[in-house]
């Protein structure tokens, strides 16, 4: 029976998002906030538009600071983002939880989710537009990475530094890789207010009845 | 550029909070749809405040990062290609004005006489006698047009000519197999490199800057230029030169910069 098909019918008995995920999740989002807060404060040492972040905002006090949580927070990124991509590919997830994808069904669910009228009763399954959504944020992950990596070493990895247009085109890369990941986590928290059931899920081992 | 260190007292854990919102979240009894909404809301928006405090300056966070940059240290030098070149640039992309950078303003660079000036030479090396200007600029001259990238983020493309730094440490007899080079400058600076370095092809001990003598703003008479590394490990106004394995830290580093800084 496909994945997709089951419902949580009996309450407190289905589980939709296996530890491995939920772990993975929780981490990536712990590493999200600490490299968007310090890289905010690296950034402010030099703007590259007249806007600068607050420093409430911000992490590490002072650009040493904040670049030492930047270079410390990238190797969790790194490697809990390494460990959810194969767990993901190997446990047939990936697959099964993002495809097939079909521009209709995205139309149809973005008109339906406009209109209110997005069903969420399974959750055991991503409606069209939270496969592109989480698709876009894996994808905008890795050019973020990557461009980070740029930054970092662009003497050492000059098929990379080209790709990105030199080192001045991989620090807008990186800012506005880092610019779409700060509005797919503002959207993403949204939803999650607007449907606290898929938090309970990325929590709890069970997936609790619903009222 | 300043430092400033910010001295936040609050420290909220993410784990702490995560609790606090499955708390918050579990079925509560009679709670109606627009309070638990609310609640939610403000729960997940606390969650996304956490970049707002600094737990910087709790001694063990401050210990932990220091320790994880040593170990970016490593990383980097496996990293480090010594046979890569940095891009070199035709001398029409060359950022006119070049930005002046120091640890002080403008108004407070030093002005070092070339005419009393020795370059002191100390540590693991076979030959410690003293450079003069004149003496330096005797020997073989190279040239090249590459990107300066300061650890802010901005970068800028200049000229810098002068002695090849891996021919001048063989001239005078260096031991090649030390772990560092450390330098100290006339304006206070000092700042260490490591050997792989300090060898590259593209390092080298500046004399002109855009085929003129070095200006005072860009460290005169003397500079190390290494494209492969930030702007804060090119030491100006560099008076003496050892040779060490004792690692010797640097101005910026020991506040926190990391070690390596390579591009």
């Amino acid at each position: 029976m496909p994945a997709s098909t089951i419902a949580p019918t009996a309450p407190g008995t289905s589980v939709v998002q296996p530890g491995w995920l939920r772990a993975t999740h929780w981490l990536n989002a712990l590493s999200v906030v600490l490299m968007i807060a310090s890289g905010w404060r690296i950034y402010d040492a030099a703007p590259l538009f007249g806007l600068h972040f607050p420093k409430a905002l911000t992490l590490g006090g002072w650009l040493g600071g904040a670049l030492q949580w930047h270079f410390a927070a990238m190797w969790l990124l790194v490697a809990n983002g390494i460990l959810y991509l194969t767990l993901n590919l190997a446990t047939g997830r990936f697959a099964r939880r993002f495809f097939p994808l079909r521009a209709a069904a995205i139309r149809h669910d973005l008109a339906a989710a406009l209109r209110g009228r997005l069903s969420h009763a399974d959750l055991s399954h991503y409606n069209a537009l939270q496969r592109a959504a989480y698709l876009c944020a894996i994808a905008d992950l890795g050019l973020l990475v990557v461009s980070g990596l740029v930054l970092w070493k662009s003497v050492q990895f000059p098929l990379l530094r080209e790709a990105m247009g030199g080192y001045d085109g991989a620090r807008l890369v990186h800012f506005f890789t880092m610019a779409v990941l700060v509005c797919f986590s503002a959207i993403h928290i949204v939803m999650v207010a607007l449907v606290p059931q898929t938090l309970r899920t990325m929590i709890s081992t069970r997936l609790g009845g619903r009222r | 550029m300043k430092k400033t260190k910010a001295s936040h007292v609050n420290s909220v854990d993410g784990a702490a909070a995560v609790r606090e919102a499955a708390r918050l979240l579990a079925p509560g009894a009679g709670m109606s749809t627009r309070r638990a909404f609310l609640r939610r809301s403000l729960t997940l928006g606390g969650l996304a405040l956490l970049g707002g405090c600094s737990i910087t300056d709790d001694n063990g966070v401050e210990v932990a990062l220091a320790k994880i940059s040593r170990l970016n240290d490593r990383v980097q030098a496996l990293l480090f290609d010594p046979t890569r070149l940095a891009p070199t640039y035709p001398d029409s992309m060359i950022t006119r004005p070049f930005p002046f950078n120091a640890y002080y303003g403008e108004s407070e660079i030093r002005q070092v006489d070339g005419g009393t000036w020795r370059l002191e030479l100390s540590g693991r090396l076979a030959d410690r006698r003293h450079w003069t200007l004149a003496q330096l600029r005797a020997l073989p001259q190279i040239e090249q047009t590459t990107r300066h990238i300061c650890v802010e983020g901005w970068s800028a493309i200049g000229r810098w000519g002068g002695v090849a730094f891996a021919h001048f440490l063989q001239r005078v007899g260096a031991d090649l197999n030390a772990r560092y080079v450390g330098f100290k400058c006339a304006d206070d600076y000092y700042t260490s490199i490591d050997m792989a370095t300090a060898l590259h092809p593209q390092t080298i001990l500046a004399l002109t800057y855009d085929r003129h003598v070095l200006p005072p703003e860009y460290g005169y008479p003397l500079k190390l230029r290494m494209p492969t590394k930030l702007g804060y490990k090119n030491p100006k106004h560099i008076q003496a030169i050892f040779i060490t394995n004792t690692y010797p830290g640097g101005y910026w580093e020991d506040q926190g910069y990391n070690w390596f800084g390579g591009s």
